[in-house]
């Protein structure tokens, strides 16, 4: 079980993997369209894959008006929040693990998403002070721009700490952001002493990591973010396959590697930051969708990262089906289901072959 | 041509390199020996593009390396590193594939494919790259360089492999092998620069041999001008062992070209 997780699901024998990447991915994109109607579809008033379908061929009549108002106010908002930020998820996982060369690095477990968190504390509770300036200028954009800011900040950071000659020890990555997290959590919590009631209530519902509460406006404020991340991803990709072999080697292939790994931080962030700022710290998703990809298609970028797109949303999708479905009319946080399968992938990962070693060991 | 001019490398106070010259002319295969730490790696990382040098300049064919695009300088030379690891399990062939598409193949994957049977690899095609062998692993990355740079002359222009340490992990077979490749590709009109430790695969395949310690040129020029007792002597501290055989009762193999 444990030599079958840890190698190569199938490799075609003459080792050449694209026309598996296709499959995979055209077989990736039929799912996320089935996890977008489950998404739709699902719910204490069902709406069938009939009313959905005379529904997106113009015949709006043909539901009920309270079911259309469930659909287009409630559903609709939801379903392409769970979309964009499990695709935003899914790829920044899988940026990271080709930046640091390391299938470990997500950025929920190294602190980026802790710098998303307390730079969107800062704004929510420093919006109508001293950042207030900002935050009208800024508008809807102002807490996810804060958040990209924050990831962005503590990527640097521990790509500068944990990166010793373009080479990062699973340990040190691991430790160091646990230190970067535990920091920036510290400081969350300096301001949440900070806060009043009224921010205070914001920040829970926001921390609560959910998808909850989608409006079409959370959904534009970080279509821009995910958006730009999915056009530069076709960009980074050859880089991040040549960097597999170490700086030097991407370098001698032709490869600007500076160039690429300051692209590759920044979208990261971008990815990191704009979904933590609408939907909350949901873990694991961008540990466990690219881990599951490289065994069923394989490591190379090409089609690791739309494929993480794609699997990313439609995990995403599917987690948040359950979430509302499982204990009804309660809702669970999404980020309690992510964990409860991503966890022990994490653990996997981490015990076996490309983790945590005695080589490591000081 | 490529050539460096008073290359110099200073790290910690000490000088890595010290106002090295060298020309790697096209057809020659250059050969640099020298005890650890004299500068070996260091000079091919110079040359290479990979590293700048603190004063002095390489050029390429007359171009200053600094102003070539990592894109171009890809195109124009490709370098075999010391071993490699890999954190994901990329396929023998995708490694391969990664040089093809550097140099800008039109058919990458069946370049990769030729490069791997040129090493002895064909067969090998799908094997994951971390459960090969070492000198599995080390082959692989040749075939990579290899199809980075194709043919030894493209478009009028030479093209160079940079090796360090290309027979490392191989075995007395392979050795010869990979070196016999590396002769062709600079018969043929090609720049080969290789770091050797072997001075026998040395003396036996360099055109020019270049004598590193440290940081400077010792000696340089045909094999039978810088392999000799005293030049040996006073870089490796071993005074008298060019030519003499051993001890009777010990019998020894000195790796030899399959073509005399």
């Amino acid at each position: 079980m444990m030599k079958a997780l840890a190698m190569p699901f199938r490799v075609a024998a003459d080792g050449d993997r694209t026309r598996q990447g296709v499959v995979v991915l055209l077989l990736l994109a039929v799912m996320l369209f089935a996890a977008c109607l489950l998404s739709l579809g699902i719910g204490p008033t069902g709406v069938g894959l009939r009313d959905l379908w005379t529904y997106a061929t113009g015949d709006s009549a043909s539901l009920s008006t309270q079911d259309r108002v469930i659909l287009e106010a409630v559903r609709l908002p939801r379903t392409a929040l769970g979309l964009l930020v499990g695709a935003g998820l899914a790829v920044s996982g899988a940026m990271m693990q080709g930046l640091f060369r390391n299938p470990l690095a997500d950025p929920g477990i190294v602190g980026v998403t802790s710098g998303a968190g307390l730079a969107a504390v800062a704004a929510i509770v420093l919006g109508n002070g001293i950042l207030a300036p900002v935050a009208m200028l800024l508008g809807n954009q102002f807490l996810p721009l804060m958040a990209f800011f924050g990831s962005l900040f503590n990527t640097w950071a521990l790509y500068i700490i944990a990166t010793r000659d373009g080479r990062t020890s699973t340990t040190t990555l691991i430790l160091s952001g646990i230190a970067i997290g535990a920091l920036s959590a510290a400081l969350m919590g300096l301001l949440i002493v900070m806060a009043d009631d009224r921010q205070l209530r914001d920040i829970t519902f926001w921390n609560l990591g959910s998808l909850g509460g989608a409006t079409f406006g959370r959904v534009l404020s970080i279509l821009p973010f995910v958006g730009a991340v999915m056009v530069v991803m076709p960009f980074v990709a050859r880089g991040l396959d040549a960097l597999v072999l170490g700086d030097a080697a991407a370098f001698h292939m032709g490869i600007p590697v500076q160039r690429l790994k300051k692209i590759v931080i920044v979208a990261v962030a971008a990815a990191c930051g704009s979904t933590v700022a609408v939907a909350g710290s949901i873990g694991f998703v961008g540990i466990v969708v690219p881990h599951l990809l490289r065994l069923v298609m394989g490591p190379s970028h090409r089609f690791l990262l739309p494929g993480s797109a794609l699997g990313g949303g439609a995990l995403l999708l599917i987690a948040d089906s359950v979430a509302r479905t499982v204990a009804a009319p309660a809702e669970l946080p999404i980020g309690v289901i992510t964990a409860l399968f991503g966890a022990p992938v994490f653990l996997f990962l981490l015990l076996g072959k490309n983790g945590i070693t005695t080589r490591d060991m000081p | 041509m490529i050539s460096a001019e008073h290359v110099t490398v200073t790290r910690s106070g000490r000088k890595l390199l010290d106002n090295i010259g060298l020309d790697l002319e096209p057809g020659r295969f250059t050969v640099v020996i020298g005890p650890n730490g004299a500068g070996k790696s260091t000079l091919m990382k110079v040359i290479s593009g990979e590293m700048k040098p603190d004063i002095g300049f390489v050029s390429y064919h007359g171009t200053s390396v600094d102003l070539c695009q990592p894109v171009e300088l890809a195109k124009r030379r490709a370098v075999l590193p010391q071993a490699t690891q890999l954190a994901f399990p990329f396929t023998a062939l995708e490694i391969v594939r990664m040089g093809a598409v550097a140099q800008g193949a039109l058919n990458p994957t069946e370049q990769a494919r030729q490069a791997l049977s040129r090493v002895g690899l064909r067969g090998f095609e799908s094997r994951p790259y971390p459960s090969l062998s070492g000198g599995e692993q080390q082959r692989v990355q040749f075939a990579r360089a290899l199809a980075q740079v194709p043919q030894p002359v493209a478009d009028g222009v030479p093209r160079a492999l940079f090796l360090d340490e290309p027979t490392a992990s191989l075995d007395l077979g392979h050795q010869i092998s990979v070196l016999e490749i590396a002769r062709d590709f600079a018969n043929a009109g090609g720049i080969v620069l290789a770091i050797l430790h072997d001075l026998n695969l040395a003396a036996e395949f360099a055109d020019h041999l270049v004598v590193l310690n440290h940081g400077r040129v010792v000696a340089e020029g045909a094999c039978t001008d810088t392999v000799n007792d005293e030049i040996i002597a006073s870089v490796y501290g071993i005074a008298g062992a060019v030519g003499r055989l051993p001890a009777a009762h010990i019998p020894y193999v000195l790796p030899q070209s399959r073509h005399r």
